[in-house]
Formats: C-alpha cells, sequence, structure tokens
C-alpha cells in the first residue's frame, strides 16, 4: 500500500508490520468485520419481525396458529442451535430450488432425488450458473441471514410472548371496556406497554445474537473466521513475500478481543437503554429513579 | 449387512472400536441410527466431564466474586467476562492453536491439541465462568434471615459457609444451574467444527449427522436423528436434576419448593 513495501524484506518491523497489515487479503480481512456487522443490523431487526410473528401466533384466539407458534418455539429452542444452522442452510436452499423447478419446468419427469445427488433443471438453480459471482455470494449471504433470523426469532417470539402476559390484564380489559376490539386493544394497549418488560431478555438475546455471528464460517461465508484461519497460517516466501510461521493463534486472540470489546460497548449501551425505557414506569426500576432524582 | 451387524460394527465407531471405514454409499436408516448414536458418546464424555469439574471451579469462582477482598474479586471479575463476553466457538479455535504453538516449545503439550483433553479444558473452563455467575447471583440472594439466624448460633467461617450458605446457594441456583446443564450439553456440538480435528474420523454425533448430510446431499434425515438424540439425552438430564432438585429442597414446606422451570438453549 505504502511506497516503501516494494521490498518487504529489507524493512525494519515495525515497517514490514505496516505493509503487512495492508495487503489486499488484509482489505478482505478487515471487510468481513463489516460482513459480521451487517449481518447482526439486518438479522436483528428480521429475527425480532419472526419473533413478533412467532409470538403472536403463539397466542392466537385460533388454536392451529397457536400450535404453529408454540410448535415453532419449542422446536428451536430444544435442538442444538448449531445443528439448526447446517440443517437450514441446505435445506433453504433445496426447498428454493424444488420450489422453482415445481415453477420453471413442470414437464420435466425425472425424480429429483437420485441416490445422494439432488438434480433439478438447469434453469432453476439458485442462483443461476451463469450468474456472477457477487450473486452467489449475496445469496449465501442472504441464506445465512435468513438462517439466522429464523432461529433468533424463536428466542425473541419466547421473549415477546412472555412479555405480552406481563402487561397488567387490567389494562386490556379497561381498554375493551372502552369498547376496543379485540385487535385495536392488542396494538394501542398491549404492544406499546410490552417493550419494557421485553428489553432485559432482549437485551440477554442480542449478547448471544453477537457470540453466534462466528457461527458464519459453519454456513460457508467468508467470515471473520474463515480469515483468520486463512491468513495466520504458515506461509513461506515461495508464496507470499510476507513469509511468517503459524500465527493463527494471534489471529483469533484479536477476534476475542473483538468480541470482548463489542460485548462491552453493547453492554454500556443497553444499560441506558434501560434506563431511558423505566424512566416514569410504574416497575422498581423506575420507582427507584423517581426516589433517586 | 444387517440391522444388528451394523450396530456391532459401528456402535463404538466414535471412540475406534468396530469397522474402520465409514460407510460410503448407500446409506440406510440403521447405519445413520447407529453411527450419529455412537457420536453422543463423546458428546457425553465432554457434557459430563465438563460439569463435574466445573462445578467445583464455579464455586470457587462464586466466593472469590463474592469477597470483599478485591484481589480475589477482581480476577475472579475478569476470568468471568472473559469466557463470557466471547464466543466459544472463538475460544476452541484460539485454545487449539495456542496448544498446537506449545505443543512445538515442548512434546508434553502434545495431548492437548487433541479434542478429548484440549476441548474438555475449553468447555470446563467455559462452564465453570457461566456456573460461576449463576452461583454469585444466588450467593447475593440468600435470604437476609438465614445468615442473621447463623450468626445468633455462633456459626462463622466455614462451617456457616458449609451448613447454610452453601445448601441454600445451591437449591436457588438449581433450576439456573440446570438450563446451563442442557446449553452446556448442545454447546459440545461445537467442539469438531472449531479447529479440533476428528482424528480417524472420531467425531461427535453432529461431526457423523453432517458427514451422512454432505455424502447424501439430503439434511432431512441426519439432523432429525441428531435431534431425536438431543432431546433424549436432554430430557435425561432434566429428570437427574430434577431428582436433585427434590433432595436440595426436601425441608421446604411443599408450597414454597421451587418447581424447574426450564428455559432451554441459548448459544453461547
Amino acid at each position: 500500500m505504502y511506497s516503501y513495501c516494494s521490498d518487504p524484506d529489507a524493512l525494519s518491523t515495525f515497517r514490514w508490520l505496516s505493509c503487512y497489515l495492508t495487503t489486499g487479503v488484509h482489505m478482505s480481512f478487515y471487510w468481513s468485520f463489516l460482513k459480521v456487522l451487517m449481518l447482526l443490523a439486518i438479522t436483528a431487526p428480521v429475527a425480532l419481525g419472526f419473533g413478533f410473528l412467532g409470538a403472536m401466533a403463539a397466542r392466537a384466539p385460533f388454536s392451529p396458529a397457536r400450535w404453529i407458534g408454540k410448535g415453532y418455539i419449542a422446536i428451536v429452542r430444544g435442538v442444538p442451535d448449531i445443528a439448526f444452522f447446517l440443517f437450514f442452510v441446505i435445506a433453504l436452499d433445496q426447498g428454493i430450488e424444488w420450489l422453482r423447478h415445481q415453477v420453471k419446468c413442470p414437464d420435466w419427469d425425472q425424480p429429483i432425488r437420485q441416490g445422494s445427488d439432488f438434480l433439478v433443471c438447469s434453469f432453476a438453480k439458485m442462483p443461476l450458473n451463469s450468474a456472477p459471482q457477487w450473486q452467489h455470494e449475496a445469496y449465501g449471504f442472504s441464506l445465512a441471514v435468513v438462517t439466522f433470523a429464523i432461529v433468533f426469532g424463536a428466542f425473541a417470539a419466547n421473549v415477546l410472548f412472555g412479555a405480552m402476559r406481563a402487561v397488567p390484564y387490567a389494562q386490556v380489559e379497561t381498554a375493551e371496556a372502552y369498547g376496543m376490539t379485540h385487535r385495536q386493544a392488542f396494538w394501542r394497549i398491549t404492544v406499546p406497554q410490552m417493550w419494557v418488560y421485553a428489553l432485559p431478555g432482549l437485551s440477554n438475546l442480542w449478547m448471544v445474537l453477537i457470540k453466534a455471528t462466528p457461527l458464519l464460517f459453519l454456513l460457508g461465508i467468508e467470515d471473520i473466521v474463515y480469515w483468520a484461519r486463512e491468513l495466520g497460517g504458515t506461509k513461506t516466501s515461495r508464496f507470499t513475500s510476507y513469509p511468517h510461521g503459524d500465527w493463527r493463534m494471534w489471529y483469533f486472540l484479536v477476534l476475542l478481543i473483538f468480541y470482548l470489546a463489542f460485548t462491552k460497548l453493547s453492554e454500556v449501551v443497553l444499560e441506558r437503554i434501560m434506563v431511558r425505557l423505566t424512566h416514569a414506569q410504574a416497575t422498581l426500576g423506575g420507582e427507584a429513579q423517581r426516589k433517586a432524582s | 449387512m444387517s440391522c444388528f451387524e451394523t450396530f456391532q460394527a459401528y456402535a463404538l465407531r466414535s471412540v475406534g472400536v468396530g469397522e474402520r471405514l465409514l460407510p460410503g454409499s448407500d446409506f440406510t436408516l440403521c447405519e445413520q441410527f447407529t453411527l450419529i448414536g455412537s457420536g453422543m458418546i463423546w458428546n457425553i464424555y465432554f457434557g459430563v466431564l465438563a460439569l463435574a469439574t466445573g462445578f467445583f471451579f464455579a464455586v470457587a469462582l462464586a466466593v472469590a466474586k463474592g469477597s470483599a477482598n478485591s484481589a480475589f474479586r477482581k480476577p475472579a471479575e475478569w476470568f468471568i467476562f472473559l469466557f463470557r463476553g466471547s464466543p466459544l466457538f472463538i475460544q476452541f479455535f484460539f485454545a487449539y492453536f495456542l496448544f498446537l504453538n506449545l505443543k512445538g516449545v515442548h512434546p508434553v503439550f502434545g495431548p492437548f491439541t487433541a479434542a478429548w483433553l484440549g476441548a474438555l479444558i475449553v468447555l470446563f473452563l467455559n462452564t465453570a465462568a457461566y456456573t460461576a455467575e449463576i452461583f454469585y447471583g444466588a450467593l447475593r440472594s440468600i435470604p437476609q434471615g438465614d445468615i442473621d439466624a447463623a450468626d445468633a448460633y455462633g456459626l462463622t467461617g466455614w462451617p456457616r459457609f458449609r451448613r447454610i450458605i452453601w445448601p441454600t446457594m445451591l437449591r436457588l441456583a438449581w433450576p439456573a444451574y440446570t438450563n446451563e446443564a442442557i446449553f452446556l450439553f448442545h454447546a459440545t456440538t461445537l467442539v469438531y467444527f472449531s479447529g479440533f480435528p476428528a482424528w480417524q474420523q472420531k467425531g461427535d454425533a453432529l461431526y457423523y449427522a453432517s458427514y451422512f448430510a454432505d455424502k447424501t446431499f439430503n439434511p432431512f434425515v441426519p439432523y432429525p436423528i441428531l435431534a431425536f438424540y438431543f432431546i433424549l439425552l436432554t430430557l435425561v438430564i432434566i429428570s437427574v436434576f430434577a431428582v436433585i432438585n427434590k433432595r436440595l429442597n426436601r425441608h421446604l414446606p411443599q408450597a414454597r419448593r421451587a418447581k424447574l422451570k426450564l428455559r432451554m438453549n441459548l448459544i453461547r
């Protein structure tokens, strides 16, 4: 990157490092940190949406919807999450290709599963074989987002379900006494009040979501774990102008520190939000604030 | 091969007994059930040993964190933050490469790069940190009346801890500790996906499940089998912990006994 980097062998340690850490592959490494943050930024609201739908389904008066909602929460929570990640990535991919296959090639007469192959017609491939590289990456990334959202949606559904029930029932009764319908009472009374009850659970979930991001690696995304393994491995001078031994330990130490710092930062921010939300609420926390000021 | 023969060949495959080659094609349901079940041996091994050893370290950590002396408190706080604030997945990777480097320094560290020891140590430290936080919370919520009563009886120091604080702490922490045990068993599935090599294809249940999923390109069979085993294991853990919970609460009147509330499965 710098002009003096043309001959790395002749450089002093500091300058060597400054060149080494700004090579093209290291830029990909830094870019992958952004990828992780992007995943968090996209997944968190999507998972919250899934959670909201799940919680609404779980308390619906219509019983099949209730079974679906409760089943969704129970199944995802009973099995190791990593198994879900590995499962959904393939299952979603095959599901999408199967649907496209049904729509695009209705006159295909061979079975789709032949032994250990999954064959769909070439128009149904997702993305198409001829698609540019970025489309493949974007598709992989969106599959990862949906997988994360499904798993964390179940956790969020559980939290929101509890929060909706924590809103004092007298509030809903009062609303209905004033002539609101079931739906109006839900949207105007329950939903605005539930957030303060949901926040401790949701902030816990956020911490868990942060700590789940390295699992992106298992979904085949070139994330920070992937690059740390790639870059840290022993490099000989035949393949690179920056030969070094096995530095993977140091790369993972950096990741460890990154996650610790991120956790700490989140803790501080969430604590502030909690202080804001409890302000003037009829809870113990709100009462304590009132007395302190 | 009949199902019984398959069972004989693969039931202990994950610990290196039986057929050397894994089935390569035309996978039967029986093979998948047997091999994934065989992998569960490792999940149980990691889970049980890490829980059993982590428990004692966690008690020490919790007491240290609750101590008034900052020479004890600070290290315990840092330890707990380090292991609870970072992903277990990264901890595994870091530990594996650390042990690999240490092995280069001295061959004594050779066994640490194998999963049976290296991953066990990480799981031990990790569960100790999570459990310590649970026990610390329980320590802080011991009713003041119990401590006052102990003081009134002239109990101090070790006898007070042994007879009053310790049983109450365990009783209060037990429901949360049950959840921690369940998470820990789920977390053992990460071991073979995080650097530690499955030498001679001896891996845990998820390792075999993903082996089958890769080979057949059909996730709809092996993963549900894995889920079945884990739900079974979870039920066993719950019933064992419920028995202990009952014993811990045996002196309380029926209505005040804490029921085990199950809140399962969060990633660490």
